[in-house]
């Protein structure tokens, strides 16, 4: 009768439940039901849903696109390594190249506006790590993943990479201003 | 084929020969990548360690490879064969079958994590236990993993042939004992698990021997996850088997209801495998209705049954306890529990820490939005330190406890220090979870060798609280370090210069398990309110609220971070 023995009754299916266990199966599988139903309702009622749009592309690609936007709206340059720091309209498509081992550029967005942020990596795969917010994405190469983004903090915010990307990894770090 | 059977005087068990030989050599090889990886952790804890900040990058990341690999595979699946083949032969009293191909097996497995161990600490092939492609290893890297595999393959399928043999033999009679039945269900998830590795590994293998171009990095990660989450999957299965058999080795207690536990396990081989989603949550591609179903287990069955066996385990020594008289109150049967034995101690200290620790942090970090606060955190290593140290590897020494006098014939030495073994090890890794997923709430990387970022210019400067968790993360790593190492010095003490234990009776013959006899209809006669195990019930309610409080704490705090759609 122990478990580590056959059991007496052959058809162990038919073995009666206690009733602390009967208590337990339901309270458990409510609780169940309503995580799952948390985990839909946020899809509807929530603002914090991460988007699936998604494309195939190339580094050549976009790189090309990233460049454009750099062209286009670049307001000033940081640091000695002069990275563009870039301010796109509300609403605009913001490009954010990851690579070894930087982010690249610096990106400035407005409190409350909404933008599509493209995020793809030129090489390995790479961790969009939005500090001190703690948001979290995974930059896979060959995929564009277009992420719809609002901030509603202003200040300074580090992106830092939190997955594996080499010898430099732990150097790897962008930033976005909020405005 | 001849071959002798013993029966150990001191539990009753009776092994047969070739599967003895083939648990001993596997439980050896396991405890030694215990020690490689045990070694391993110290570089990991101690560079991690903001303050000490000890090996160069690439020594660390080295090293952090190895760890991970040998603690996660090798010394967890060498255990598990060892653990396979004695829920087979050796409880269901048969010889093993096909003990030549289960000695292949072995040495497979042996050549695999030799040589994959080789690669890394070649030291260019520092690509971390995933090894996401386009990132190239040595192709012995990949060798080794496949051969590995291989070999586990071998294991899985020869236990199940003992399944077959003892029943053609009719070694035991009626149905498998639960322990069993929870050996099948890691067997089935295993043979899943490797399948999926050896898909996406051998492609990986040809790519990094310039055979083919290009694997799909994101294909790559969707089924690379199917082995790599679903290999703690085995590991759940085989401990919760091993809680099961402890319980009923220190108190003889019976599963509350076979119906309950055996459908628990069911629940597994059908929902467990989805949850390698989990890794997959903020990635780009997939669909957020394939995220939904999958990352809850389809509505979260897998919890369920999880949440089954965390109260029957407990419930079923409770009854024991209580037919035995301790009846007082609701905890007396805990209080006089046997908490100087170190089978009980270690196995009541991981089911706690698996549950509370492992278990709830789980569930958050697998519900699909709240999965974006600590996607790569050191909250993830901090979680599976829960499940797969405390959980598994917690449960494995216990079990060693248990096995030193009966496997191995030895008396173990130093029985005092092996009292404090569990709550040292078990208690301080208790505590570097917490810390590590306090750091992960903060920000604090995974993987990572500097949180200071080397000085770039656009570095973030984690908060002066990040830098102390990391700070008592290193501390209380050593402190688990240290009780690991007592673990290895008593195991392998023991096998060395224990004193030698009368080895049973030889027969040549099997002696089937007899009918296990229904037992006395009684009435029930201990418990409350209908309630044959209340002070269990109370502890789940515990339990239960704080996955709820935490839970919801933690959506409190994804409503207030930046809006994405």
């Amino acid at each position: 009768m122990s478990a580590i023995l056959p059991p007496a009754e052959r058809l162990w299916w038919k073995h009666p439940l206690d009733r602390v266990e009967g208590t337990w199966i339901v309270i458990a599988f409510i609780w169940c039901m309503i995580m799952f139903a948390m985990m839909v309702g946020w899809h509807i009622y929530g603002k914090q849903n991460l988007s699936t749009e998604t494309y195939k592309t190339t580094p050549e690609l976009f790189s090309k696109k990233a460049q454009d936007v750099v062209d286009k709206y670049t307001v000033r340059k940081e640091t000695d390594k002069e990275i563009p720091v870039v301010h796109p309209p509300p609403g605009s498509d913001v490009y954010l190249v990851a690579r070894l081992w930087d982010w690249w550029p610096i990106i400035e967005l407005e409190k409350d506006k909404t933008y599509k942020l493209h995020l793809t990596s030129m090489d390995f795969n790479h961790g969009f790590s939005l500090q001190p917010v703690n948001i979290n994405i995974q930059v896979v190469p060959g995929y564009e993943h277009v992420v719809k983004v609002t901030p509603n903090q202003s200040g300074t915010f580090s992106i830092v990479c939190n997955e594996f990307c080499g010898i430099g990894h732990a150097n790897m770090a962008g930033r976005i201003y909020v405005k | 084929m001849s071959t002798t059977y013993r029966t150990c005087p001191r539990s009753g068990l009776q092994f047969e020969a070739q599967a003895e030989r083939l648990m001993l050599v596997n439980a050896v090889a396991a405890v030694v990548f215990l020690l490689v990886g045990g070694i391993l952790a110290v570089g990991v804890v101690l560079t991690r360690w903001p303050a000490v900040h000890w090996l160069s990058a690439d020594a660390f990341y080295m090293v952090l490879t190895a760890h991970g690999i040998d603690m996660l595979i090798f010394w967890i699946i060498f255990f598990e064969m060892a653990v396979l083949y004695f829920c087979s032969s050796t409880l269901l009293r048969c010889r093993i079958a096909t003990p030549r191909m289960a000695w292949l097996g072995f040495a497979l497995m042996l050549i695999g994590a030799v040589t994959n161990n080789v690669a890394v600490f070649r030291g260019s092939s520092s690509v971390m236990m995933t090894s996401y492609v386009p990132m190239m290893a040595e192709p012995a890297f990949y060798l080794g993993l496949i051969l590995f595999a291989v070999g586990a393959l071998i294991g899985c399928f020869v236990f199940l042939g003992t399944l077959v043999v003892a029943k053609r033999e009719k070694t035991y009679q009626g149905s498998i004992p639960l322990v069993t039945f929870g050996a099948v269900t890691a067997t089935i998830i295993a043979v899943f698990t490797i399948t999926s590795g050896a898909i996406i590994l051998i492609p990986t293998f040809l790519m990094s021997v310039g055979v083919i171009n290009q694997v799909d990095p994101l294909v790559y990660r969707t089924i690379w996850w199917a082995f790599g989450h679903s290999s703690q999957q085995i590991n759940v299965a085989a401990h919760i088997s091993i809680w099961y058999a402890i319980a009923a080795i220190c108190f003889g207690a019976k599963p509350m209801s076979e119906r309950v536990s055996r459908g628990a396990f069911l629940l597994y081989i059908l929902f467990l495998q989805l949850a390698s989603a989990h890794h997959l949550l903020a990635d780009p591609g997939m669909s957020t209705e394939w995220k939904v179903v999958n990352t809850s287990y389809f509505m979260y069955f897998a919890v369920l049954a999880s949440m089954i066996h965390g109260l029957t385990i407990p419930g079923a020594i409770e009854v024991a306890q209580r037919e035995k008289g301790y009846t007082k109150g609701l905890f007396e049967w805990l209080r006089k529990a046997p908490w100087g034995n170190p089978v009980f101690s270690g196995m009541f200290i991981s089911l706690i820490g698996f549950g509370f620790l492992g278990g709830i942090s789980g569930v958050m970090m697998g519900t699909e939005q709240l999965n974006m606060l600590i996607h790569n955190t050191i909250y993830v290593p901090g979680h599976f330190h829960a499940t797969v140290v405390v959980g598994t590897t917690l449960s494995f020494m216990a079990l060693t406890y248990f096995l030193i006098p009966v496997l191995f014939k030895r008396e173990m030495i130093n029985p005092g220090l092996a009292k404090l073994q569990p709550y040292m090890f078990g208690l301080s890794m208790y505590f570097f979870c917490l810390v590590m997923m306090g750091a992960g709430t903060l920000g604090v990387s995974r993987r990572h060798w500097d949180m200071a970022m080397g000085g770039s210019p656009l570095a973030y400067e984690f908060p002066g609280a990040a830098y102390l968790m990391m700070g008592l993360v290193g501390i209380a790593g050593i402190a688990a370090i240290l009780g690991g190492a007592i673990y290895i010095y008593i195991t392998v003490g023991s096998l060395l210069w224990g004193k030698k234990l009368d080895a049973g009776v030889q027969t040549t013959q099997t002696i089937p398990l007899p009918k296990t006899p229904m037992p006395n209809v009684v009435v029930q006669s201990h418990g409350s309110a209908g309630f044959a195990a209340p002070g269990t019930f109370a502890l789940a309610m515990v339990f239960l609220i704080s996955f709820v409080l935490y839970y919801f704490i933690n959506w409190k705090y994804l409503s207030q971070v930046w809006g994405l759609s």
